[in-house]
């Protein structure tokens, strides 16, 4: 074999490797990265140290800076059943359209009346819609309604998870399939609007509830 | 990418002329960046995107028909009345100016939520939980105990009798910052106890008293 002359000069590097991986990770980051749905309404949380992440299986209330309030429930399946309870109690039909549009939107806020007017339209105009938000307060609580339905679709939806992780073989923890509420509210509200949404869970005797907030540094 | 424009460049001549033989090689730095800025990207993104969340269990709302049940004697605890962007305070029961008690009608302190502010009163108030745990700190950083021990231990020290309790009450100006803020120093604190319970007519006049 004749000898290999190293090449003089050159300093260019193969780099293919370096791009497989490169593209490899960024695939990986990708395709497991999950995307916030837009929403209807921005809110600006309040900081605070705590590190606790956001749970699955969740019930967010959002109030915002006007004091209106949103409802939003993970879960196709969950939310699903939750309209199909509510339609039925408001006697409030809907077509199958809506239904869908229902079930695979995220946060609303408007009355039952008001729903299936707002499910017809698109995602842009529905950021628009003017609405007071869901009604709660004692003559009119559509919240707790939905709260309580809700809780019900959402418990169902954990229990099916449940034995789904049971029967994988895996040792799963029932309180980690319960639902849990989060409220979402804006650093500019008034605590007295928090107040309202919070007196509807605890007459539902939903005790433990979540605010989300934004990481800030723990003093040391 | 230079390589490959000469390529690129004699492939359009159709004359006899050969094509040069230059290396396939292509210059892969401006797709390493590209790659490594997306990877980037999405790192970021993917770590950040998870909201967190404070976990505050509220009291149980006692039933209408047994209104009458007193309010149990709390030892050791202090109330947080919030304004906007004020705190005020008192420490122990609450006497209304019609029925004083052994101190007189209850008056209200004033703080802010800065570092000496809010901060310093509570880590004050509950210095019994604040040592404890440093104690307990230490043993854990010299491995005489677990974790599970440590947070058991913890958990006993906030339920202690000589621990502080707090109550929050909100008056109709205060915000849900001063809110999160205010639960955010008690959790620095490693208060135990926080029940945030509804505000009494009488201590709103109080504040408003305090507000003119």
């Amino acid at each position: 074999m004749p000898k290999i002359k190293a090449p003089k000069g050159s300093p260019s590097i193969d780099m293919t490797p370096m791009v497989d991986l490169a593209f490899l990770l960024v695939t990986f980051f990708m395709l497991s990265a999950s995307f916030r749905s837009s929403e209807p309404v921005d809110v600006d949380v309040p900081t605070s140290i705590s590190d606790k992440i956001i749970p699955e299986n969740v019930i967010v209330v959002t109030i915002d800076v006007k004091g209106r309030v949103f409802f939003n429930l993970a879960g196709v399946e969950a939310r699903r059943e939750l309209l199909g309870s509510m339609a039925n109690k408001y006697g409030i039909k809907m077509n199958k359209d809506q239904e869908d549009k229902f079930v695979f939107m995220s946060t609303f806020g408007c009355s039952m009346s008001e729903l299936p007017k707002y499910l017809n339209l698109e995602a842009n105009a529905q950021k628009k819609f003017p609405t007071l938000g869901i009604p709660c307060d004692s003559t009119k609580n559509e919240l707790k309604d939905w709260i309580s339905f809700g809780n019900r679709a959402a418990l169902n939806s954990g229990k099916t998870a449940f034995v789904e992780a049971k029967n994988k073989g895996q040792k799963p923890n029932v309180n980690d399939f319960k639902p849990k509420f989060i409220l979402r509210v804006d650093s500019k509200a008034l605590y007295k609007d928090a107040q309202k949404v919070i007196d509807v869970f605890r007459d539902l005797n939903l005790n433990n509830l979540n605010f989300i907030t934004s990481m800030e540094l723990a003093p040391i | 990418m230079a390589e490959m424009a000469e390529g690129g460049g004699d492939s359009q001549h159709k004359g006899k002329k050969r094509a040069k033989k230059s290396s396939t090689r292509v210059d892969m730095t401006p797709m390493v960046d590209l790659a490594f800025l997306l990877l980037t990207f999405f790192v970021l993104t993917a770590t950040f995107s998870k909201p967190k969340v404070m976990s505050l269990i509220y009291p149980a709302k006692i039933d209408p028909k047994d209104q009458k049940v007193d309010q149990p004697k709390i030892n050791n605890a202090i109330t947080f009345l919030l304004s906007k962007d004020k705190i005020y305070y008192y420490s122990g029961q609450f006497y209304p100016v019609d029925k004083p008690g052994p101190n007189g009608p209850t008056k209200l302190e004033v703080t802010n939520f800065g570092t000496d502010g809010v901060r310093k009163l509570l880590a004050e108030g509950n210095k019994y939980v604040l040592s404890e745990k440093k104690i307990y700190n230490s043993q854990l950083k010299k491995k005489e105990i677990q974790d599970s021990t440590y947070l058991r231990h913890l958990l006993e020290a906030k339920k202690n009798k000589k621990a502080l309790k707090v109550l929050i009450k909100a008056d109709d100006k205060a915000t849900c910052k001063n809110f999160i803020d205010l639960i955010d120093e008690l959790k620095i604190a490693e208060i135990g106890v926080i029940a945030p319970v509804e505000l009494m007519p009488q201590e709103n006049e109080l504040i408003q008293s305090k507000i003119k």
